[in-house]
């Protein structure tokens, strides 16, 4: 018997309509865990280099984490993982809400899509039964509207919905995959699943997940939930008000903005405006929040209230979270009414909250600049806002300079020219980021940028507080019930860490002090995105209620697999190691691992380059950022080492880098 | 007819407002009815359910009650605070017309028993779950007449009664009591 874990998997052949369960090996689980772990081994092994994004051959697998639908608080994230067509490396957009407990409850830990399929279909799961049924009365039906008939057609309330919309149906790179107030939206991995011709998963189950040991796991929740309602009564002081919390932030509960739009770039991420905030703005922005918002709401098992509905007066009611409050409102120069009723149509649409009023604010620069003409935007609007729905229309329709901007800011810019590049300004592996500008380096921040692969900064960095606090007193204070540190050490670093003088940024925390910090951090987001925890009560906020001391033990309770601090922090290395390889295989190299050129204005290029030698060696990766033959070995990846010698991205010999390795491909 | 009596009622006070639909009432209610207890997880056993329309802002945890054999005739709406509520959105029973409270296997009725145990719970779970308070344990003293308990064997008189009647319930006494 299988514990937490359901043991099989559905295999989904949309080109031939073949659908199959299949037991999963319990030894993989041991080695990879769950959700990203299992997932990057089904890419590793079944998905070459060669495979296009929008190939046939790509997989697009949907996982449940290893603990989802078991009593753990927060755990109900669905991970998302295929080729993206935006980086051309592995996507892992990962979502939360109440999609992955209900393929638990249904019997499976993932669906596993392959092939094409010639109409446009849904997968209706239901316990046993499952069945691709036409789609094509919902072709160009917004993603919450899908739900709502899938839903209603079926008969079945319960089921759980994950769907795209138009953007997702015309690929566009950076469409999204909507759950009710959740979505996977990095790396365009809705539009793989439009290529797919992949509607929606509706999925109802009704079946038990068993835990391994009950009590002791109960025992371990209810630490959890003890813990939680500690934080709550007790936010962090010192920090500002959305970081001293659990959750993700609050940016739904919040009115005041000041420290976003001052500290943000508004625009395409172009201008910093620090006298926006002033009494009027908050009153203001205030009523429109409070009179468009009607709840606060959670995911599955989750007192966290995250998420919203919204009603702008005359739109549908839609769901948001977190930072989309802002996005399209900064990216239009506008106020918060614009950015909310222009969210309802985006969600609908499904394209991700942040690149895609980028792409926006981008294409009217273009414009502004003379690169983009006026009949290459024949039809725009004279309003500013209006001219955002008109790009927002144009973009996920694939009309006009709109099948252009669906790519994204990096492929739009290669394919208009002109200079084009110098406006794609914000992007990291062709992915455009947070609009942020700052001034003095962050040799931490540095290296998650750059060595990240999960494309987005809010999803490797928390733990470490962001900024040295002012006095010793304050440090000591934080530091005295800081319980989840995987070493005294880290206290250490913190209590010496001044915000001027010698002890401060960016030489320190010292380049190794960094790597630890930027490698505690990312291991954290890896081990959640294996479980299915959100990262806003574990890897994201300080001092959350999950670590890395208590992990092991859920995981040993609720799945029966023998685990310590060193066996997970092993296997999340191991898989954090796939996720590089198959990128590496894909062409990544050194080259790609850099933050935006104007991300800070003072650089230091010297401890840059030490900062990254060093975390690649800390790493056991070589100095290309290719993971060399004997950490490979040491993970048990033997098999990756033995590809990579047949293609030559790493010789026969240890450490040696062969030349031209370092060509893209 | 009994005497009145003292007696603590427990009950439990449902905030719909407070609400935020996470469902760790359901959850965990499955988790403590399920044998070992805490052994499995599956919210479609659960003897609580959220009535649960986010679009309209429709949140009710309801509690399962007494099963009903046959569909009833409340198909009314409420509209309250300018929200369409179906009128089962507040109905305990487990009845023909829906699936909830309802044994996903056998189909048999669900009731909630207020998480009754030995040693008892200071509150039931899926209060002790909820952290944004739209369930609140409340006991409260109210005066009862104390019912006068039948005996089993009264019990089951009284059910052959129902089913077959008086007289042929007695015919079959005496004729049973004759044959010693």
């Amino acid at each position: 018997m299988r514990y937490a874990e359901t043991g099989f998997n559905l295999e989904v052949d949309l080109t031939r309509g073949n659908i199959e369960r299949v037991a999963t090996d319990p030894r993989d689980t041991e080695l990879y865990l769950g959700g990203l772990g299992t997932n990057a081994k089904l890419l590793w092994d079944r998905v070459p280099p060669e495979v296009e994004p929008f190939s046939p051959d790509n997989l697009l697998i949907f996982s449940a984490g290893l603990l989802c639908g078991t009593p753990a608080t927060g755990c109900n994230r669905t991970i998302v993982s295929t080729i993206s067509p935006q980086t051309l490396l592995m996507a892992f957009s990962m979502m939360g809400g109440f999609w992955a407990p209900e393929l638990k409850y249904a019997g499976y830990d993932k669906v596993i899509f392959r092939g094409k399929s010639p109409d446009l279909v849904y997968l209706w799961i239901h316990n046993d039964k499952v069945e691709l049924r036409d789609a094509s009365h919902l072709r160009g039906k917004g993603a919450g509207e899908t739900a709502e008939l899938i839903r209603q057609e079926l008969k079945q309330p319960h089921a759980q919905v994950a769907s795209i919309g138009l953007a997702g149906e015309n690929r566009v790179y950076f469409a999204s995959i909507e759950q009710g107030r959740s979505s996977a939206s990095r790396g365009g991995i809705g539009a793989v699943m439009g290529d797919k011709g992949l509607k929606a998963i509706a999925v109802r189950g009704t079946k038990d997940v068993h835990i391994a040991r009950p009590v002791e796991f109960m025992e371990l929740c209810s630490e959890v939930l003890k813990y939680i309602k500690f934080r709550n009564e007790n936010p962090i002081p010192g920090v500002m008000p959305i970081l001293a919390g659990l959750g993700s932030p609050q940016e739904m509960a919040v009115h005041d903005e000041k420290w976003h739009t001052e500290n943000f770039m508004w625009g395409n991420s172009r201008l910093r405006r620090k006298d926006f905030w002033n009494q009027d703005v908050a009153r203001t922005w205030m009523e429109t929040l409070d009179k468009m918002r009607t709840r606060l709401i959670s995911c599955y098992n989750c007192p966290m209230k995250c998420g919203a509905t919204i009603s702008a007066p005359g739109v549908p009611t839609y769901m948001m979270k977190c930072f989309s409050k802002l996005t399209y409102t900064m990216a239009a120069m506008s106020d918060l009414e614009f950015g909310l009723r222009i969210a309802q149509r985006a969600t609908e649409y499904g394209v991700d909250g942040f690149s895609a009023p980028q792409v926006m604010a981008f294409g009217l620069e273009l414009h502004e600049a003379g690169i983009l003409t006026d009949q290459d935007m024949a039809g725009l609007p004279a309003g500013n806002e209006e001219r955002f729905y008109w790009l927002l229309d144009k973009i996920v329709r694939r009309e006009g300079i709109g099948d252009v901007l669906a790519n994204g800011t990096y492929w739009a810019a290669q394919q208009i020219g002109k200079g084009a590049d110098a406006f794609a300004h914000n992007n990291i592996k062709k992915h455009e980021q947070l609009p942020l500008k700052l001034s003095m380096l962050n040799p931490i921040y540095f290296l998650m940028y750059a060595t990240g692969e999960k494309i987005n900064i809010t999803q490797i960095e928390g733990q470490f507080p962001q900024a040295p606090f002012a006095a010793r007193e304050e440090r000591e204070a934080f530091v005295e019930d800081w319980i989840q540190v995987p070493d005294e050490k880290f206290k250490q670093y913190f209590l010496d860490w001044e915000p001027r003088g010698e002890k401060s940024m960016p030489f320190y925390p010292t380049v190794q002090m960094c790597c630890d910090i930027v490698d505690w951090q990312e291991k954290m987001h890896y081990i959640d995105d294996a479980l299915g925890m959100c990262a806003g009560l574990s890897s994201f906020p300080l001092k959350p209620p999950y670590h890395i001391h208590n992990y092991p033990k859920f995981i040993s309770a609720g799945a029966g697999i023998d685990m310590d601090e060193a066996k997970l922090t092993q296997a999340a290395k191991r898989y954090r190691t796939l996720v590089r390889a198959i990128n590496i295989r894909r062409g990544m190299r050194r080259k790609d691992e850099k933050p935006p050129e104007n991300h800070w204005k003072k650089r230091f290029p010297e401890l840059e380059k030490e900062l990254l030698d060093t975390y690649y060696k800390f790493k056991g990766w070589n100095n290309d950022g290719i993971p060399t033959r004997e950490s490979l070995h040491e993970l048990g990846l033997d098999y990756v080492s033995a590809d990579f010698v047949n293609r030559g991205i790493l010789t026969d010999k240890a450490e040696a880098t062969p030349p031209g390795a370092s060509t893209e491909q | 007819m009994g005497e009145k009596k003292k007696k603590t009622v427990k009950t439990i006070k449902v905030d719909v407002d407070k609400c935020n639909g996470c469902r760790a009432c359901e959850m965990i209610c499955s988790a403590f009815h399920s044998a070992p207890k805490y052994s499995g997880n599956n919210p479609a056993r659960a003897r609580i359910r959220v009535i649960r329309e986010p679009l309209k802002d429709v949140y009710v945890p309801v509690y399962a009650g007494e099963n009903a054999k046959a569909e009833c005739m409340g198909r009314d709406k409420y509209v309250i605070d300018g929200k369409e509520y179906e009128e089962c959105a507040f109905c305990r029973a487990s009845c023909p017309s829906r699936d909830v409270f309802k044994e996903p296997d056998s189909g048999l009725p669900l009731r909630c028993d207020m998480c009754e145990s030995d040693p008892t719970l200071e509150k039931p779970l899926c209060v002790q779950w909820c952290l944004v308070d739209a369930l609140t344990y409340e006991e409260r003293e109210e005066d009862v007449e104390e019912e006068v308990k039948l005996d089993d064997v009264e019990t089951g008189l009284e059910s052959l009664v129902a089913k077959h009647g008086l007289q042929k319930v007695m015919d079959t006494f005496a004729r049973m009591s004759k044959k010693g």
